[in-house]
């Protein structure tokens, strides 16, 4: 019998409806869990060995991560971890990268600028995007309330 | 010791929340992925991801959400530092690091391995 991942999901979803959910949400929690306390391994390295200040770890930590996520989806094993673990490899910034080293790597044989380059930001950029324009406007709208009365966000 | 334990279950909460969203509608990736960014960026304007960050560490910082807390806490010293201007200014230039990190390592990564074939 062959069939689609749709239609494999669908027919999981008519078999068991609530332990799918269950295991998937432990995946998710489990996998998400760990990815961060490397994280804060990592930072703890940076803050501690290195002597980085919080900010300054922070930012090296999702660099370092950044770099993890996009060569283990270069090596193709952060997709098969992202199968089981959903919503554990999609949120931490791995899956970030992942979401721009996946399709690149797809799109690379329709040439290194339109192919690969573009898109790298298929979902990225609308990351990107909402995310600044989200930033912008609270900036803005601080900037406002900084004349009522000292900006007190 | 309590500070991996706090990063795993707040992390894992957070990736949890986003499984809901996957597996009881249908929201795609790059959907959760934009609305968990603008939540960081809502939470990280009103002050209250940082309690977050304080609490959980990585847990906090990790997931995407943190990103966008980034965002905010930039944009908002931006107008503290330079005024309105600031405002455009400072998320990008708090978030610099990470977004050229995955333009730089993403854009090697693609040029040197190639999809396993299916």
């Amino acid at each position: 019998m062959k069939l689609t991942n749709q239609e494999y999901q669908e027919y999981l979803n008519k078999k068991s409806p609530d332990s799918t959910l269950l295991k998937d949400l432990l995946w998710a929690f489990v996998v998400g869990g760990l990815i961060c306390v490397i994280g804060q391994a990592i930072f703890d390295i940076y803050k501690n060995a290195v002597g980085l200040s919080d900010d300054m770890a922070r930012t090296a930590v999702s660099v370092t991560m950044v770099f993890i996520g996009a060569f283990l989806t270069g090596i193709n094993v952060y997709g098969k971890l992202a199968k089981h673990a959903g919503g554990g490899t999609l949120v931490p910034i791995t899956g970030f990268a992942n979401a721009i080293v996946s399709p690149a790597m797809e799109f690379k044989k329709e040439g290194l600028v339109l192919g690969l380059a573009s898109k790298m930001f298929v979902i990225a950029g609308p990351v990107l995007v909402y995310g600044i324009t989200a930033s912008v406007v609270v900036g803005v709208i601080y900037f406002i309330m900084s004349f009522f009365g000292g900006g007190g966000i | 010791m309590m500070s991996y334990i706090n990063a795993f279950w707040v992390g894992g909460l957070i990736c949890a929340a986003a499984q809901v969203l996957i597996d009881k509608t249908k929201l795609t990736p790059g959907r959760i992925l934009v609305a968990f960014v603008v939540i960081g960026v809502i939470l990280g304007g009103l002050g209250i991801y940082d309690k977050l960050v304080d609490y959980a560490g990585a847990g906090a910082t990790v997931p995407i959400v943190g990103f966008g807390n980034v965002l905010a806490k930039g944009a908002i010293k931006g107008v503290n530092e330079h005024g309105i201007l600031g405002a455009l200014m400072g998320g990008a230039e708090a978030a610099a690091g990470g977004i050229s990190a995955s333009i730089v390592f993403g854009f090697l990564i693609a040029l040197i391995f190639n999809p396993k074939s299916k």
